[in-house]
């Protein structure tokens, strides 16, 4: 078994803004840190990057944004790599978390040498979970065939490797998301031909006060404005992808006007030639690993449910702090204060001796305070339209791993016996397969649960698929000691 | 007669079933939904071979002709239920030689055995080199939360009901004898007798029905892989565990079971702790769980694990179930504490249940056979348990 350290004080999982900024913090605060992420390069989904070596030969830049704190961030997590008290451990998705005597153990998968996979436990006296979110995907009649997307996957096509991933693209869903991947697909030369948007335009009218208080977001938004004019890329509110169609790939997308609830409107239905489709309803907190270690959960308003954190970005277990999407979805800015904010918790509470100024801390929460009710405010103009299952028939596939549909979906509820997403996993197989629940388990939740409650995914013990072998050879054999037997 | 099971899990709902046949009124009582407990956690074993001759084989043995019956009514396909055979290798001749002992014994007992040379004849992917083992025809599968939910609906179709809510005490007449049901939300059930099928939470439930029983929690974990074509027939396991058995009398210590599913996902299970109700992950057992499927089934290195879950197997402390009414209070019938065989043993309880409610046999129940699981045996004078 490997353990690259012998001492460390703070393991932080996730490279994505939070991860980052928290581990920056904490190494300039004296702490010896292992930054661990799947990713082969920092950044996570936000600043997400080719590897290393082909970066020149794909310019990538004009798509992110704030790249200027990301190069400071990683300006400075290589000089700390350099004095020995960073660890940075890439390609290395964590499996597992537990709770040890003296904290914690995280243990990952090194990928960094495919195909080789090797289990690495590291241990942590402290432990910062910065996992961020993935897409909130709903289904539609179609939605499995080739060319349909997750408006994250588009974008992160795009960081990632500069592959556009078609040539037609209609765009759909909920949120100001939406409007970065129409700009970043427009600018590498697709033809972006709607962006329908479920929400009115007027819903943020009725909380104006969180947008005028972070007028970066309106220069933000201003600016893809822009590319979405200057690329005539039409904006349809009040309108919902409801279908595509097509043999072996995506042919036809299907849009209809949406009512109030987003049940689309009879005789509004429009056929528009495509071969892409991309859809997003916003993100779901990664919790995969702070669930098993028994960490409580917060409802975060936007119909996800979230780590419950105080001010300090502690969490309910002791030693164990989160930062960034998995404490509730906000954007990439509130994720950079909510980790420097975690880390000088961690800082507090381990007594080191680099602790920034009160007043710094002051101000990194008040930043967290205003990132977070600008959240709350697009979470109430962006919902997920309440009736958006008028759109699904009874065989449009639900599970696409497992293959089950909306009609076993609702015959196992209307049964009388599930009541919850677990239980019609039991019943149906929905959220049994490869993603175990990720894509479909918001779904089938809204499909059975009462509609007031949030999403708590499923407890998944294992947060990413590891080969038996690899964890076979950490098997340690001092751990004779929990024999198993067959019943 | 009516009568109140307390627990919609497998066992419960096999009472149910068996008591509704019977022609009782029967209410299901659970704080959950069907199967949400210890009958969603395991991997729907109907297992022969691993039991030794005594009263839980005896059970186990009734029980597996009811699966039969119970799989005809509720449709196989429904239920996933699988007629796939046991396989048992030894991984040295000692241990083969044991096994052999040992399967001889479990046939004399009535168990179909079959000893098998050429382990690659019966799993092509066994690991080479085993030296033998012993197939078991009758050991099957089932999905456990389609199967408790299908022997629910059908004890509903014979007039069952169930309800949401939780047991807080038993009503007693001026006799001393059950005369209902307490709930949490303050109503009373009426009944004449109360089973408690509340599995791993048995022992609560007993002490709120006043009869309490030794009922501990063991937790265990089951790996799921990737889906694959089919690899793995049968429910395979090595037989380190039967010379443990003949060498001491503690060492109850074994190698995983491993097998493939419908879904073509291979489960492989399950450890056995005793940490309470502790729901962390030990990922040291699930790597040692890894590591010993790895030893049956090399080609398993190659294979991904996407799923782990674990449960808390309800153990008593001689390791059988308890079944049958408890003398302190008249009325009150345990059903719990079936560990990890309460799937296989499920149908076998609910129909000793019956019996002995009706106070005569009750398909092939005989509550005369059956005496070894009654609760008097953890019963000293007072009633109170060792």
């Amino acid at each position: 078994m490997y353990e690259p350290q012998d001492v460390v004080d703070l393991v932080v999982v996730g490279a994505g803004p939070a991860g980052m900024a928290a581990a920056v913090t904490a190494l300039d605060g004296g702490l010896r840190v292992v930054l661990v992420d799947a990713g082969s390069a920092p950044g996570g989904q936000f600043w997400r990057h080719p590897p290393d070596h082909p970066r020149e030969a794909l310019p990538t830049e004009d798509l992110h944004h704030d790249l200027r704190t990301y190069r400071a961030l990683r300006a400075a997590l290589a000089a700390h790599e350099r004095t020995g008290r960073l660890t940075l451990l890439l390609d290395h998705p964590v499996w597992t978390t537990a709770r040890a005597a003296d904290g914690f153990t995280v243990h990952a998968v090194d990928r960094s040498r495919p195909p080789e996979e090797r289990a690495v436990v590291l241990r942590a006296p402290v432990l910062l979970v910065a996992t961020g979110a993935y897409d909130r995907q709903l289904p539609f009649p179609g939605w499995d065939l080739p060319g349909v997307l997750t408006a994250g996957g588009l974008q992160s096509l795009l960081k990632g490797g500069g592959v556009v991933a078609g040539r037609r693209v209609v765009l759909g869903g909920t949120g100001p998301f939406l409007l970065p991947v129409a700009a970043a697909l427009a600018a590498r030369g697709a033809e972006v031909v709607a962006v329908c948007e479920a929400a009115a335009p007027s819903a943020w009218l009725r909380h104006p006060a969180p947008l005028l208080r972070n007028p970066a977001k309106w220069a933000e938004a201003a600016g893809y404005a822009g590319t979405l004019a200057r690329h005539r890329i039409p904006v349809r509110t009040r309108t919902g992808i409801v279908g595509a169609e097509g043999e072996e790939r995506v042919a036809v997308v299907r849009t209809a006007a949406l009512d109030a609830d987003g049940a689309p409107l009879p005789g509004t239905e429009r056929r528009i030639e495509a071969d892409t489709v991309g859809v997003g309803w916003g993100f779901v907190p990664q919790l995969d690993l702070l669930l098993p270690l028994g960490c409580d959960l917060a409802d975060a308003g936007d119909g996800t449910m979230a780590a419950a954190v105080d001010a300090g970005q502690r969490t309910t277990v002791p030693g164990l702090y989160a930062a960034g999407e998995a404490c509730g979805v906000g954007g990439a800015a509130l994720a950079l204060s909510e980790g420097r904010v975690a880390a000088v918790s961690v800082l507090t509470d381990v007594s080191a001796p680099g602790r920034p100024g009160l007043r710094a801390l002051a101000a990194e929460r008040r930043a967290v305070a205003r990132h977070r009710s600008f959240a709350h405010a697009l979470a109430r103009a962006h919902p997920v339209p309440r009736n958006w299952p008028a759109w699904l028939t009874d065989d449009t596939t639900v599970c696409r791993c497992e293959e089950v549909t909306a009609g076993a979906v609702r015959a196992a509820r209307a049964d009388g016996s599930a009541s919850d997403h677990r239980q019609v996993k039991q019943l149906t197989r929905a959220g049994m397969g490869w993603c175990q629940g990720r894509m479909c388990g918001p779904a089938v939740h809204c499909l059975v649960a009462a509609r007031a409650e949030p999403y708590t995914p499923a407890e998944r013990l294992i947060a990413t698929p590891i080969t038996l072998g690899a964890l076979a050879d950490s098997a340690h054999p001092s751990t004779g000691d929990t024999p198993s037997e067959p019943t | 007669m009516d009568i109140v099971v307390i627990g919609a899990g497998i066992v419960g709902a096999a009472c149910a079933f068996h008591a509704a046949s019977a022609g009782l009124g029967v209410t299901v009582l659970d704080r959950g939904p069907v199967g949400a407990g210890t009958t969603s956690r395991g991997e729907g074993n109907i297992l022969l071979s691993d039991k030794e001759p005594g009263p839980e084989l005896e059970l186990a043995r009734l029980s597996r002709d009811l699966w039969d019956e119970a799989g005809e009514e509720l449709g196989p396909g429904k239920v996933e239920f699988e007629n796939k055979g046991g396989l048992v290798a030894a991984s040295t001749p000692e241990g083969l030689a044991a096994l052999h002992a040992f399967a001889a014994r479990q046939a004399a007992a009535g168990i179909q055995t079959e000893r098998v040379d050429r382990l690659d004849a019966f799993e092509p992917h066994i690991a080479p080199g085993l030296p033998g083992g012993v197939h078991y025809p009758q050991d099957a599968q089932v999905q456990p939360v389609l199967a408790a939910s299908g022997l629910l609906r059908a004890a509903v179709r014979r007039g069952a009901r169930v309800r949401t809510g939780e047991a807080l005490a038993a009503v007693t007449g001026t006799d001393g004898r059950v005369t209902g049901v307490r709930t949490a939300d303050g109503a009373v059930l009426a009944a004449d007798a109360v089973v408690n099928a509340a599995g791993t939470w048995g022992g609560e439930v007993g002490r709120r029905l006043g009869a309490p029983v030794a009922i501990l929690p063991r937790r265990g974990f089951v790996l799921v892989t990737e889906p694959l074509p089919p690899m793995i027939r049968h429910k395979v396991y090595s037989a380190d565990y039967v010379a443990h058995v003949a060498s001491s009398d503690e060492g109850l210590e074994t190698s995983c079971v491993v097998e493939g599913t419908r879904a073509g996902t291979i489960l492989i299970g399950a450890s056995r702790e005793r940490v309470g109700f502790d729901t962390t992950m030990n990922p040291a057992v699930v790597a040692l769980l890894a590591a010993q499927a790895c030893r049956l089934f090399p080609f398993l290195r190659d294979v991904h694990l996407i799923r782990a879950y674990r449960g808390f197997r309800p153990y008593c402390p001689d390791h059988l179930p308890v079944v049958g009414p408890d003398p302190r209070v008249p009325g009150v019938l345990h059903a719990c504490g079936h560990e990890g065989a309460g799937i296989g043993l499920a149908p076998g309880t609910g129909a000793l249940i019956t019996a002995q409610l009706l106070g005569r046999p009750w398909r092939g129940a005989d509550p005369a056979a059956h005496t070894g699981l009654l609760p008097d045996r953890f019963l000293t004078t007072g009633g109170v348990p060792k």
